[in-house]
């Protein structure tokens, strides 16, 4: 009877373990294809689109996963194919460094305006 | 004396937001895909359509001479419109041309070839279209052209036309 026990809980234990890999593999391919962005569908990531270049992606994806590939060795193998624009995230260089720092730029004036105005700090 | 800094921020303010959108408000918005590439060609396994053979791109491209990789799928419309230029760049002895069946019913894609003719020495399928995506391709018709270094040169993202025909021409010489 006890063997009995210990293979069902086996089986159990074997079968949870699989749910939980696959459920941890949608979730990483959902998060991945969320900062894709679909290149024939503009305004729709690879997410939420349906066209056949999203779906070819999405399988893509799901291949590295299963090869082993980590999230940023997916991402710079995308770029490497389609360029930076295939992600959300624009990395910080010579285009994209006034978008980096625009708000921190505003966000230190402002601070020191609202120092040299407000009253709060006087006291 | 802070009135003046003021307005000369103001006035800085105003000249710089002109100009941001001066400059932004003439571009386009719609992402224009890089289509001489000078990229590495990836490595992929596929089938072939007639004898179903896997075959590997590295040895595919191994001979030193200049390839034209082209996607097409019997359902897609402009791949109709271009086969005509692929029948003609076929009678050329300087280039090969190997086709890459996109996401297609095999019979449908046979039927293709039977009726309009077959311009490739070699014809691969793509089922679920992964290869496409490891080509950087964006969908059918596509064209690539491949150097003896395996280099993609130039990207033909749509149908082929007289243009894109006389480019590869001199791109032959």
């Amino acid at each position: 009877m006890n063997y009995l026990k210990i293979i069902i809980l086996t089986i159990f234990c074997f079968f949870s373990f699989i749910v939980n890999a696959q459920n941890t593999n949608t979730e990483l391919i959902n998060k991945i294809s969320k900062n894709i962005r679909c290149l024939i569908c503009q305004g729709q990531s690879v997410y939420d689109s349906q066209s056949d270049f999203a779906i070819s992606m999405k399988l893509v994806i799901k291949k590295k996963i299963e090869e082993g590939s980590t999230e940023s060795q997916i991402y710079e193998y995308l770029k490497n194919q389609y360029g930076e624009w295939i992600t959300y995230d624009p990395e910080f260089n010579k285009n994209t460094f006034f978008l980096w720092l625009l708000p921190i730029f505003i966000f230190i004036v402002g601070g020191w305006l609202i120092f040299k105005k407000t009253k709060f700090f006087k006291l | 004396m802070k009135k003046k800094t003021f307005l000369i921020f103001i006035i800085i303010f105003v000249l710089f937001c002109f100009f941001v959108f001066f400059k932004s408000l003439n571009k386009s918005n719609i992402y224009v895909p890089n289509t001489t590439s000078g990229k590495q060609l990836s490595s992929f396994s596929a089938k072939t359509l007639f004898n179903n053979e896997k075959i590997n791109s590295d040895l595919l491209f191994s001979e030193n001479k200049i390839y034209l990789l082209n996607i097409w799928a019997s359902w897609c419309v402009p791949c109709r419109a271009e086969h005509d230029m692929l029948m003609q760049l076929s009678n050329n002895p300087s280039i090969e041309i190997i086709g890459l069946n996109y996401k297609d019913d095999f019979i449908n894609a046979k039927k293709f070839i039977n009726k309009l003719g077959n311009p490739y020495s070699r014809i691969l399928t793509d089922k679920d279209g992964t290869i496409s995506i490891a080509l950087g391709a964006y969908g059918v018709p596509e064209t690539l052209i491949i150097d003896k270094n395996k280099i993609i040169l130039k990207k033909y993202i749509g149908p082929l036309n007289n243009q894109s025909l006389k480019e590869i021409m001199f791109l032959l010489k």
